[in-house]
């Protein structure tokens, strides 16, 4: 039972995938504005045209196109950045670990500050206490990550200017490490000042990818744990002589986190296309941030590859949370 | 000299003055069993639930007393209550099927009491676990402890909270209609274990149930008890051939015996009904101009 | 004694009052912005570059909320800003509304293949991050408004497919709906008359929080300089030279970021309002 739903899974994941791939190849092929008349010289002969769209499979039809490129790709050739001549998946993955290192700081963000306010609600519940996060849990949710990210630049770089609010790291401090995530190499290599200069420029955008999923796991794990505090055997752990912390801690919170699970498998996908923008606004040095850039100098080949990276991710998240919610429900586990 | 002492105990659905238990007094000695018997909405739940600490929101003390041992438990400090509660007393629920949590195996949720409140060694713990399933005759305890919840059938989770009450031999233990859910058959079951393990341990008993035959099964006293009010309090052998009270009396005669099931039942008459609401009424005036 | 429930229910009749002033006085500063804009949005003039609002030092009368660097009118440029915003709100929101229910309803009723391949569809839009999908398609579209609404279309309209469809399934499922069939009603008409009434009410509080994200949809793709000519004022467009700035001239940035932020805020609690007002139980 369990492996057949796993591999079904699978087989719609794949499915997935390829959709993706075919909407890419479509929506891109029909880029108006040649890409080859960019990269020449003016006055460059009709032959030089042909050789470069030899050089780059545009002279084929569509489908024999479209054919070549997915054969490349599964090879993990995603073809040749137009701008920079470097192959893209190189590209792609020298800012890979920047866009993965914020996303899941804003992740375990969202998870801290969602679950404080969850339990502090549950603790404190039909209090003034509750009403107030209730209140501000709407709000966040009411805001997107872009609007926070204006606010915390204002707020916190120039207003009360202690957080860097443009780049990744300090450019006297730039690391030359062997792998592209800078922030676990430092900790590894027990640079502590590079750790926390990196976490000083991370802080603010992962702030502000955290906020909505904040108050989304705040909203709806509190809704669940106030449910499950009715129930009986939370009352009988009550009579074994355990106080309300101890009882919502272990008792009610291990069974009313699983609807939150899946929901953050969802939102935790919203929060990597959230990266986008905001790398863009803290200029952070990630592959959003690339992925604008290649939108504006009409970079086919390295569109492609960040689009079809962030479906790989979003896609694999989804699938990482469902394995993880057959294996933390024991019903589903023993089924 | 009674263990659990419960003077003139009041309790209100919260922000009215609409009473919920009206000036309950009872006594439980140590090592006896006492029935509390009604019909639903009787306030018979609610006295076990005042005596463990375990009163929903809605409902709130107004008045009274409640000794447990000689300690007045209400005007304790919530967290030492607790503590005393979760040593001194335990609580057979009612339902098995959501009374475990699903997401714990067995082991820790009988033992989490002993190793947390009582302070046990977990290897002792541990052994006291298998120990007090065997008692409640589960023949493969280690198995059983290392299951879910929801691998085990209903009759067999209401033994391991049986179990699970005794585990840390306290004085007094509340069961709270504990075969209701259960299927007739493993009902019997269920009774003849809780009153076998009450007499093997000598623990003293608040058997709350609507059913007279289970009361005359297994208590020697009785407390009926009709919206909130106490209607009579009994020695079990002389309520059955003599009840005082009229409403006690109709009760009775609603209840099928077990000599004679087919027997004809009588429903409550509306005259008694109306008799004892006076009662509750005057009760009620007296106590609005206290 | 304040509980918590009624501290949310007490301040929602009064967020949903203050949203709905805040759209209104949104909606006559846009409809007559010739008329109350203070100066010409589109006038450069070096002289009047960085004033700053009228509380400060050095503000110019006629300049309410302070000058950008190239001179032009802040508040000017927010209700011709406001502008765009509406009508990208407006037309984007209901289109999407319209086109995303119409799958959603098709999908859900006839079931089948046709949502065996919608699904699958939702599916697939779901593995794209839509700030990348929506930047992607303005490049491929080109600039201006009405690449701007279609982008939103073609991301967005998953988004009522979506509840849409689940609505039409639970609905289809009801006695009712049996027994229109069974009256002998076509299949098309039964839709019409009996399900879509019902899902009605969920696509409008899904249309009032879609406007609020076509007006952030906006102003992210002007804020990357994605979405109309440059010259023509937009929040985002003013948000980013604002971005640029901010140390010098401040109030380029914080007006039109209020602007957005009280109406993304308000379209949502609308939104929320609504819901309630529909759904009987405050859940």
């Amino acid at each position: 039972m369990f492996l057949r739903r796993f591999l079904t899974r699978i087989a719609t994941t794949l499915v997935t995938l390829f959709g993706v791939a075919v909407i890419v190849f479509v929506v891109i092929r029909v880029v108006p504005g040649d890409p080859i008349a960019m990269m020449l010289p003016p006055g460059a002969t009709d032959a030089d045209i042909a050789r470069l769209q030899a050089l780059y499979g545009l002279d084929k039809s569509i489908p024999q196109q479209f054919v070549i490129w997915l054969g490349g790709v599964l090879h993990g050739d995603f073809g040749t950045s137009i701008t920079t001549r470097q192959p893209v998946l190189g590209l792609v993955l020298s800012r890979l670990p920047a866009t993965l290192e914020l996303s899941i700081m804003a992740l375990v963000i969202a998870v801290v500050l969602g679950g404080l306010m969850a339990l502090t609600g549950t603790r404190l519940r039909d209090t003034r206490t509750e009403g107030a996060i209730d209140v501000a849990n709407g709000m966040a949710l009411s805001v997107p990550d872009f609007l926070w990210g204006l606010v915390l630049i204002l707020m916190f770089g120039v207003l009360w200017p202690v957080f860097s609010i443009s780049g990744r790291v300090s450019p006297a401090l730039v690391p030359q490490f062997h792998t592209d995530f800078f922030l676990f190499e430092s900790v590894l290599r027990l640079r502590f000042d590079l750790w926390l200069d990196l976490v000083g420029h991370m802080l603010m955008p992962a702030v502000a990818l955290a906020i909505p999923l904040a108050a989304i796991i705040g909203q709806l794990l509190k809704q669940s744990l106030k449910e499950t505090m009715h129930l009986d055997y939370v009352t009988l752990a009550r009579t074994k002589g355990y106080g309300e912390n101890h009882v919502i801690t272990h008792e009610a919170l291990r069974n009313a986190i699983l609807p939150t699970l899946t929901l953050i498998g969802v939102q935790f996908t919203f929060l990597i296309g959230g990266t986008v923008i905001i790398e863009r606004l803290f200029s952070y040095e990630g592959l959003g941030n690339m992925a604008i850039d290649a939108v504006i100098n009409r970079d086919l080949p390295l569109i492609q590859g960040i689009v079809l990276l962030f479906a790989l991710l979003f896609t694999l998240v989804n699938l990482c949370v469902d394995l993880l919610y057959a294996v933390l429900n024991p019903r589903l586990r023993h089924a | 000299m009674s263990f659990l002492k419960i003077r003139n105990l009041s309790v209100v659905l919260r922000g009215t003055r609409h009473r919920l238990l009206r000036d309950v007094s009872l006594d439980v000695a140590a090592t006896e069993v006492m029935g509390l018997v009604g019909e639903s909405g009787a306030g018979k739940s609610m006295i076990g639930k005042a005596v463990l600490g375990i009163l929903p929101r809605s409902a709130q003390v107004v008045s009274g007393t409640i000794e447990m041992d000689g300690v007045d438990l209400l005007s304790m400090d919530p967290r030492r209550r607790r503590a005393l509660i979760g040593r001194q007393a335990a609580l057979i629920p009612q339902d098995p099927l959501t009374a475990l949590n699903p997401s714990r195996r067995i082991r820790p949720q009988i033992t989490d009491r002993l190793v947390d409140i009582l302070g046990w060694d977990r290897a002792r713990a541990n052994t006291r676990a298998e120990e007090i399933l065997h008692e409640v005759h589960i023949a493969a305890p280690e198995r059983v402890l290392g299951s879910y919840p929801h691998e085990l059938s209903g009759g067999m989770r209401q033994r391991i909270l049986i179990a699970s009450a005794f585990a840390a031999e306290p004085r007094l233990i509340v069961a709270d209609e504990p075969t209701t859910a259960l299927d007739v058959t493993v009902q019997k079951q269920i009774l003849k274990l809780i009153h076998e393990m009450q007499a093997q341990h000598g623990t003293a008993l608040l058997f709350v149930t609507h059913d007279l035959g289970v009361v005359a099964k297994i208590c020697q006293r009785l407390t009926v008890l009709y919206g909130g009010l106490v209607v009579e309090e009994a020695d079990v052998r002389a309520f059955f051939r003599a009840p005082v009270h009229a409403y006690s009396r109709a009760l009775l005669a609603a209840t099928p015996r077990h000599s004679d099931p087919d027997a004809d039942l009588t429903p409550v008459p509306e005259a008694v009904i109306a008799a004892v609401q006076d009662q509750v009424l005057a009760a009620d005036r007296s106590w609005t101009h206290a | 004694m304040l509980d918590g429930r009624s501290l949310v229910k007490r301040t929602a009749g009064l967020r949903l009052w203050l949203s709905v002033a805040w759209l209104s006085l949104l909606v006559i500063g846009a409809v007559f912005a010739p008329l109350v804009a203070p100066q010409d949005p589109l006038m450069q003039d070096l002289f009047t570059a960085r004033l700053p609002p009228f509380w400060m030092h050095g503000a110019e009368p006629g300049y309410w909320l302070g000058t950008d660097s190239l001179g032009r009118d802040v508040l000017s440029r927010i209700l011709y800003g406001g502008r765009v915003a509406l009508i990208v709100a407006l037309l984007a929101g209901s289109a999407t509304a319209i086109i995303g229910a119409t799958l959603g309803l098709i999908a859900g009723f006839y079931r089948g293949w046709v949502d065996m391949v919608i699904s699958r569809l939702v599916d697939i839009w779901m593995a794209f991050p839509p700030v990348l999908f929506s930047i992607l398609l303005i490049a491929v579209l080109g600039t201006g408004l009405g690449s701007v609404i279609l982008a939103i279309i073609v991301i967005d309209w998953t988004r009522f497919a979506r509840v849409v469809r689940a609505e039409a399934m639970a609905q289809g499922a009801m006695d009712y709906v049996a027994s229109a069939q069974v009256a002998g009603r076509g299949r098309f008409s039964t839709v019409l008359t009996e399900i879509l009434p019902n899902v009605l009410p969920t696509i409008t509080v899904l249309l009032t929080l879609e406007m609020g994200i076509a007006v952030i949809v906006e102003a992210i793709l002007s804020f990357v300089n994605l979405s109309i000519s440059t010259d023509d004022p937009t929040w985002g467009g003013m948000i980013a030279e604002g971005r640029v700035s901010i140390h010098q001239a401040w109030w380029v940035l914080v007006f039109p970021l209020i602007a957005l932020f009280l109406t993304v805020l308000s379209f949502s609690q609308l939104g929320e309002g609504l819901k309630d007002r529909f759904d009987p139980v405050l859940q």
